[in-house]
């Protein structure tokens, strides 16, 4: 499949560059939930159009050496758990379901808030690889993960 | 009058731009008028005092429109037939839409000023909701603290999206597989 095998060695230097800034952007857009515009779905968003870069640029082999698709697969599975477990934490500890039982912390600062921080992290995590491995089994349907 | 007047710009901005989505032969073509209508959705959330929904619509706009050419680049359904429509139909089909909006153009009228009658609940987020959930973000504390229930309900959706993506994608390719061993076998 030569197609496949991405563009050509102008877009692949850029995206080697760009792609840890938007990484970054992403992860400063989730920590950043509780105090500025954005949270757990769009700092996700942005990590998964980050990888979703390197495979339009790159193709799919490389992608695929580059991330475990099937290490992300158990990653946005356990996320989902992660919350779960976070809202039982709020039954034991804080006396209801999702309790916020975290110490709330200063107003503005960056550890603040409570539970907020962490679910906000666990959301972003859950989107970022959900969409990106969607994109990835709908680019190439021939080749699924676990068979 | 409620309505502002940019506001008007982009929705009819939008509604041209999804006409023309649906006129074009060309399937690229409809694409990109899909992303100027998106692109309106979001702008119109950011003008309207919603900057959470904005960054999160533009994304989501991006992200469609990378899938939808991606998915529609290598196939052959570039070109598409003009449809035949049923002039009569279509003919009642305006007039009453027309005729409804007409009348409803009072109702717009009697609409409340935006944002204007605050309800108990809002009223409360907005005195309490910093002091409560220690969050400078009311709409993070919104969804993550007072309804973090919603949110439980949303990641459970995004769960299920992607369980049925992996169903439905790997039985179309396992099929495909045994097809070809049938073929091979009966060669």
């Amino acid at each position: 499949m030569r197609q496949n095998d991405g563009m050509t060695l102008i877009v692949k230097t850029v995206t080697r560059i760009s792609v840890w800034m938007i990484l970054l952007y992403g992860i400063y857009i989730i920590f950043h939930g509780h105090l500025s515009p954005g949270g757990g779905f769009a700092g996700g968003v942005i990590i998964a159009l980050a990888f979703l870069n390197v495979m339009l640029a790159y193709g799919r082999k490389f992608t695929s050496d580059w991330l475990n698709i099937s290490f992300l697969h158990d990653v946005e599975a356990a996320s989902a758990t992660l919350f779960l477990i976070i809202g039982i934490l709020g039954i034991s500890i804080g006396g209801s379901f999702l309790a916020n039982f975290l110490m709330k912390g200063e107003l503005f600062a960056l550890i603040s808030s409570g539970t907020i921080l962490p679910l906000n992290i666990v959301i972003g995590i859950k989107v970022g690889m959900s969409l990106f491995l969607v994109v990835w089994v709908l680019a190439g349907s021939k080749t699924v993960k676990g068979e | 009058m409620p309505v502002e007047p940019w506001l008007i710009f982009i929705l009819s901005v939008m509604i041209i731009a999804s006409i023309a989505a649906l006129e074009m032969e060309d399937i690229l073509s409809s694409i990109v008028a899909i992303g100027v209508v998106g692109l309106g959705v979001s702008l119109s959330f950011l003008f309207l005092q919603a900057p959470d929904l904005a960054i999160v619509q533009f994304l989501f706009e991006i992200f469609a429109v990378i899938i939808l050419v991606r998915a529609f680049l290598k196939k052959d359904y570039h070109k598409e037939k003009p449809s035949t429509i049923n002039k009569i139909l279509a003919g009642v089909t305006v007039i009453t839409l027309a005729a409804i909006f007409i009348f409803s153009i009072s109702v717009f009228e009697l609409l409340p000023p935006f944002g204007e009658p605050l309800m108990t609940t809002a009223q409360y987020y907005l005195d309490n909701g910093a002091k409560d959930t220690g969050a400078a973000n009311l709409v993070s504390s919104i969804v993550l603290d007072y309804r973090a229930y919603d949110t439980l309900g949303e990641v459970t959706v995004l769960f299920a999206a992607i369980l049925g993506t992996f169903t439905i994608l790997r039985i179309k390719s396992k099929s495909k597989k045994e097809k070809t061993e049938l073929d091979h076998a009966a060669k």
